[in-house]
C-alpha cells in the first residue's frame, strides 16, 4: 500500500470503506424510493478498493492536476460514486438527503457538470473508454505519472466504441490507463449472455487478445480486489491494464441478493430501512 | 425485393456503347471532389499550412484524424509535427471522445474526418464527450454537402442541418483558401467545440481581392446591389459572385452576403441588410434544403417580422447521384449557370 493512499484510508478497513459506501448508498435510494441499488450495493467492494487503496487523490481539491482520473462511463452508477465521494470526504456526507432532488448536486445520471470528484458526464455508454484514451495520452504528454481509471459495466462492452478505444489504447502503449469492469452479467433486457455473448470467463481473453494485460477477479472480494489493483499498477511494461470484477448485485443485503436479477431493482418502501438495519448489524471492524 | 421508389429500379436498363463519343474525354466520378475554378488560382492544403503555422506559436494544437489525414490535409500538420499528431485509426468514436479526454488535459486537439462521418456516425460523441462540456475540440471535416461525385456515403448533404443541432458549437462554412487559412487559426480562441466544412487539396482563392478577413460569428457583405441579395456560405458565395457578374449583364444587380458562422449566426447583419431595401432575398448553401443556412435565415427573418421575398438555392432532400461534380452541381442547381438561370426566372427575365 503506498503512502498515499494509507494517508486516504487511515485506520479505517477496506471492508469497513465498503460497508459505508453501501449505506450511504441506501441512504440515498431511501430518499428517493428508488435508484440502482443493485448496481451499488454489487460494486460497493471495487470502489472502496478503488477510492481507498488505489486512487491517489485529494479530498479537498478534486481538481488537482496529479490527481489519478476516475472516469465513470456508467452514468446509472452515480448513486454508488456519490457513495464513494461521500465516504472519501469530497461531497459532505449532509447532502444524501438531496439526492435526485431540484438543485441537487447529486442527480439520478452522473455529470461533470453537477458533482465534485465526477469527472466526466457518463450515460450514453460506450464513451468513457475513448475518452479515458485521450486523456492518458494527455497526461503521457504533460509528462504527468497520473493514471486514467475508467469504470464500464459488461454491458458497455456491447458497444462497437469500446472496442475502439481498446485497440487504440494498445497502439500507443497506455501503461497509465486501468479499465475495470463491473461484471455483474445483467442489462437493461436481461442477462448479458443473451446479448451479445458476453458472460464471465469470456472477457479476459477478449481483452488479452487485444493486448491488454486483463486479469479476472472476484469483484465482492476486497483481497483479491487489492491484489489485482496493485497489480495493475505496479507492473513494469508497456500495455494498458483492465480489471474484470465479477459482482453480484444487491451484495450484502441478504433479502435483495436473493431477488430476482434485473437491471433495475425494485425495492418496497420498507426494504430501505430493512437493508439499513441489516447492514447495521453487519459493521465490519 | 426492391423496395418502391427505390433508385435501384434504373439499374436494370442498360446503356448503350461509349457514353461520350466525341473523342474528348467525358465527365466522369473521376473529377469526384475538385471545385471548378475556372480563371481562379488555387492554394494548395490552405488547412493543413495554417494549422502547422498556428501550432508554431500554440504548443497546445494537436492535430487528430480517423485514418483520413491525407484526405483532409491534416498530413501537412503530421509531417510538420510529427509528435503532435495522433492517427486514431478507422474509428471515428475513438478520434471523437479521444479528442474530449486531450482537451479535458487543456490542449486544444484538431480532428479531421469526412464530414458524413463525423455528423452522422459520431454524433453521440461529439454532443456528450465534447460539446456537453464545452471542450474546446476543432473538428474540421472534409467533402461537405456536394463535395463528390463519390456518392452518398460520402456527400453530407446533411451535415450543416445534424450539427445546427447540437448545442454550444460553433458551425463555420467557409468560402475558400482565404477563409480556410483565417478561420483555421481563428477557431483556436472561439471558446468550446467547433465544426468547420473543409474544402482539401487545392482551393480557390475567391474572397483575397476583396480584402475579406474572416470573423468569427459575423456576415459580411462582399459586393453590393440594388435588385438581389444573395446570402452564401461555404463555395456557394463562390458561385453567387460569378451568379451576380452573369447577372449583371442581364441588369439584375446582386450584392453578395457571405455568412461563414452559420451558427451563432449574425442575425444582427442579416435583419438590417435585408430591412435597407426590397431585394429579393436568395439564400444559397452547398446543402440540402432542410435544415441548413437557408433555413436558419429564414426563420431570423419570421422571428424578427422582417418582411422579404425569399428564395433558396440548396440540395434538394434526396440521396444524391454519382457522377462528375461538373455534372451534378449542375444537375442540382450549385453551379453558377444554374444559379444564374434560376435568379434570372425568379426576377421574370
Amino acid at each position: 500500500m503506498s503512502a498515499s493512499s494509507k494517508k486516504a484510508t487511515g485506520n479505517v478497513s477496506l471492508a469497513r470503506r465498503a460497508w459505508s459506501i453501501r449505506r450511504h448508498a441506501l441512504n440515498m435510494g431511501k430518499v428517493q424510493g428508488q435508484g440502482y441499488i443493485g448496481q451499488a450495493l454489487g460494486v460497493a467492494d471495487v470502489l472502496a478498493v478503488t477510492y481507498f487503496h488505489a486512487l491517489n487523490y485529494r479530498r479537498r481539491d478534486p481538481e488537482w492536476e496529479d490527481r489519478d482520473r476516475f472516469y465513470l462511463s456508467v452514468g446509472h452508477y452515480a448513486i454508488a460514486l456519490y457513495a464513494a465521494l461521500i465516504e472519501a470526504g469530497i461531497i459532505p456526507e449532509s447532502e444524501i438527503g438531496t439526492y435526485g432532488m431540484d438543485e441537487s448536486r447529486l442527480p439520478m445520471s452522473g455529470m461533470a457538470a453537477y458533482t465534485p470528484g465526477m469527472e466526466i458526464t457518463g450515460g450514453s455508454l460506450g464513451q468513457g473508454l475513448g475518452i479515458a484514451v485521450g486523456a492518458a495520452l494527455g497526461l503521457k504528454r504533460k509528462g504527468n505519472p497520473a493514471f486514467v481509471y475508467n469504470m464500464l459495466s459488461d454491458g458497455e462492452l456491447g458497444e462497437g466504441s469500446t472496442w475502439e478505444a481498446v485497440m487504440s489504447a494498445v497502439q500507443w502503449k497506455l501503461d497509465n490507463l486501468i479499465a475495470v469492469v463491473d461484471f455483474n452479467n445483467q442489462q437493461a433486457d436481461g442477462p448479458s449472455r443473451d446479448a451479445l455473448a458476453t458472460e464471465p470467463g469470456t472477457e479476459q481473453g477478449k481483452w488479452a487478445a487485444f493486448g491488454w494485460h486483463a486479469q479476472e477477479v472476484e469483484g465482492n472480494d476486497i483481497e483479491e480486489l487489492v491484489k489485482a489493483f496493485d497489480r495493475a499498477r505496479l507492473l513494469s511494461d508497456r500495455r494498458p491494464r483492465v480489471i474484470i470484477c465479477n459482482t453480484m448485485m444487491c451484495k450484502g443485503v441478504p433479502f435483495l441478493e436473493e431477488r430476482e436479477k434485473s437491471h433495475f431493482i425494485r425495492v418496497e418502501a420498507d426494504e430501505w430501512t430493512k437493508a439499513l438495519a441489516h447492514l447495521d448489524g453487519e459493521m465490519p471492524p | 425485393m426492391i423496395p418502391p421508389n427505390s433508385r435501384r429500379m434504373g439499374k436494370y436498363a442498360p446503356r448503350s456503347g461509349p457514353l461520350s463519343e466525341s473523342g474528348e474525354k467525358g465527365a466522369t466520378s473521376a473529377m469526384i471532389a475538385s471545385l471548378d475554378s475556372e480563371g481562379r488560382e488555387t492554394i494548395d492544403t490552405p488547412f493543413g499550412t495554417a494549422l502547422s503555422e498556428l501550432a508554431e506559436n500554440r504548443p497546445d494544437v494537436l492535430g487528430l484524424s480517423a485514418d483520413l489525414a491525407k484526405y483532409t490535409d491534416m498530413h501537412v500538420f503530421a509531417s510538420a509535427h510529427p509528435g503532435r499528431f495522433y492517427q486514431m485509426g478507422m474509428a471515428e468514436a475513438l478520434l471523437f471522445s479521444a479528442s474530449a479526454g486531450l482537451a479535458r488535459e487543456g490542449f486544444t486537439p484538431y480532428a479531421t474526418t469526412y464530414a458524413v462521418f463525423a455528423s452522422r456516425r459520431a454524433y453521440d460523441f461529439i454532443a456528450m464527450a465534447i460539446a456537453e462540456e464545452n471542450l474546446p475540440v476543432k473538428i474540421c471535416c472534409a467533402l461537405p454537402g456536394l463535395s463528390t461525385g463519390y456518392g452518398p456515403s460520402h456527400q453530407a448533404t446533411e451535415d450543416v442541418a445534424i450539427m445546427r443541432g447540437m448545442p454550444n458549437l460553433t458551425v463555420i462554412d467557409p468560402c475558400d483558401a482565404v477563409e480556410i487559412d483565417q478561420a483555421t487559426r481563428a477557431m483556436a480562441d472561439i471558446p468550446g467545440p467547433v465544426y468547420m466544412r473543409l474544402p482539401r487539396g487545392k482551393v480557390p482563392n475567391v474572397l483575397g481581392k476583396y480584402g475579406y478577413r474572416f470573423k468569427p460569428g459575423k456576415a459580411q457583405m462582399i459586393r453590393d446591389g440594388a435588385d438581389v441579395l444573395f446570402i452564401s456560405a461555404g463555395f456557394m458565395t463562390m458561385r453567387a459572385l460569378d451568379a451576380a457578374d452573369a447577372l449583371a449583364r442581364d441588369g439584375i444587380s446582386c450584392a453578395v452576403m457571405h455568412a461563414p458562422t452559420i451558427k451563432p449566426l449574425d442575425e444582427e447583419s442579416i435583419i438590417q441588410e435585408v430591412s435597407r431595401c426590397g431585394r429579393l432575398v436568395v439564400a444559397a448553401e452547398n446543402h440540402s434544403i432542410i435544415g441548413g443556412l437557408g433555413e436558419a435565415v429564414a426563420g431570423v427573418l419570421l422571428r424578427n417580422g422582417v418582411n422579404a421575398q425569399f428564395r433558396q438555392i440548396a440540395l434538394p432532400d434526396e440521396f444524391l447521384d454519382a457522377g462528375a461534380l461538373p455534372t451534378l452541381h449542375d444537375q442540382y442547381g450549385l453551379s453558377a449557370r444554374a444559379v444564374t438561370e434560376k435568379v434570372k426566372k425568379w426576377m421574370g427575365k
